[in-house]
């Protein structure tokens, strides 16, 4: 697989998305945000997480507009793989290309742990090596990650199996970690093929350093 | 020309700052406050002389980037 790893001024998980790709045996390419085009033949464009233009005005909103997103919207629309980690969400949803916002996290936290998940939906590119209802360890690390969307979208991505991941106890019930909807962690478009969440599964590779479920949700786009 | 735009969380839409300044508020006795709101002012000065099209022009702006419509209403006035 290869897949290209978008870069702002400000991002700072590109490598350790670069080493999580690398590591499963894919290729990578560092693709600057300047870039009007990605490279060819990719498989999956990963937009990581950092604090893309200092989190000016709001999270992602100046990143969103910047030439390489141009061509990521383009990719996505023609049916291409886009995956947003973290500040990659928020800039995914500024885009217009995940619905929903996040805002500033309820307890004005930056909240940065190790945070159980349930997997809500695997019927995606996406978490299909996971299973409905199991529960995921990955780290958590943002101050703007309370997942906002109004009742009728809500409805929309609970009939259309959009929600992904819900923050969750080590048996799956929903706990409140930051405010977000229903527990919100992760959701994806309508066609499932962007999709978005805060927590970090680049960081959960190895059993050593607490946790592998990462593995199992970033294979997930090996078809 | 100047543009005054306040960018505020949408009705309905729980604004975290606004309750800690509320809960803070309340801490230091000022019991009458009923809600706290914490937005963001920004104040654009523009070439334009002509207030009408200089607000539709302000309009688009917080439309596309100085405002995110799912989570937030904003005014603007013109001076």
């Amino acid at each position: 697989m290869k897949v290209a790893v978008l870069r702002f001024p400000g991002t700072n998980c590109e490598f350790d998305t670069q080493y999580a790709f690398e590591k499963l045996g894919h290729s990578t390419k560092l693709v600057w945000h300047e870039e009007e085009k990605l490279p060819t033949d990719i498989d999956l464009v990963v937009v990581p997480g950092g604090f893309s233009y200092g989190d000016y005005l709001r999270s992602g909103s100046i990143a969103r507009f910047s030439p390489v997103m141009k061509a990521v919207t383009a990719y996505a629309n023609e049916g291409g793989k886009v995956l947003g980690i973290c500040n990659g969400f928020q800039i995914l949803t500024e885009a217009g290309l995940l619905p929903g916002a996040l805002k500033r996290n309820n307890n004005l936290h930056f909240i940065s742990k190790h945070q159980n998940l349930c997997v809500v939906n695997n019927d995606n590119a996406f978490l299909n090596k996971c299973t409905k209802g199991e529960v995921l360890n990955i780290p958590i690390a943002h101050a703007d990650g309370n997942y906002y969307i109004d009742d009728e979208g809500l409805k929309k991505l609970e009939a259309n199996n959009q929600i992904l991941l819900r923050y969750s106890d080590s048996k799956g019930n929903p706990v409140v970690v930051n405010g977000s909807v229903t527990s919100i962690a992760g959701v994806c478009n309508e066609n499932k093929n962007v999709f978005g969440l805060m927590p970090h599964p680049e960081r959960a590779l190895e059993a050593i350093l607490g946790s592998e479920d990462g593995v199992r949700m970033l294979q997930g786009f090996e078809v | 020309m100047r543009a005054i735009v306040n960018v505020f969380l949408k009705e309905g839409v729980l604004d975290p700052q606004g309750k800690a300044a509320h809960h803070a508020l309340d801490s230091l006795g000022f019991k009458g406050v009923k809600d706290v709101r914490i937005g963001k002012q920004i104040i654009l000065e523009l070439e334009s002389k002509e207030k009408a099209e200089a607000q539709a022009e302000v309009k688009e702006m917080c439309e596309t980037l100085l405002a995110n419509t799912v989570i937030e209403d904003y005014t603007i006035e013109m001076k």
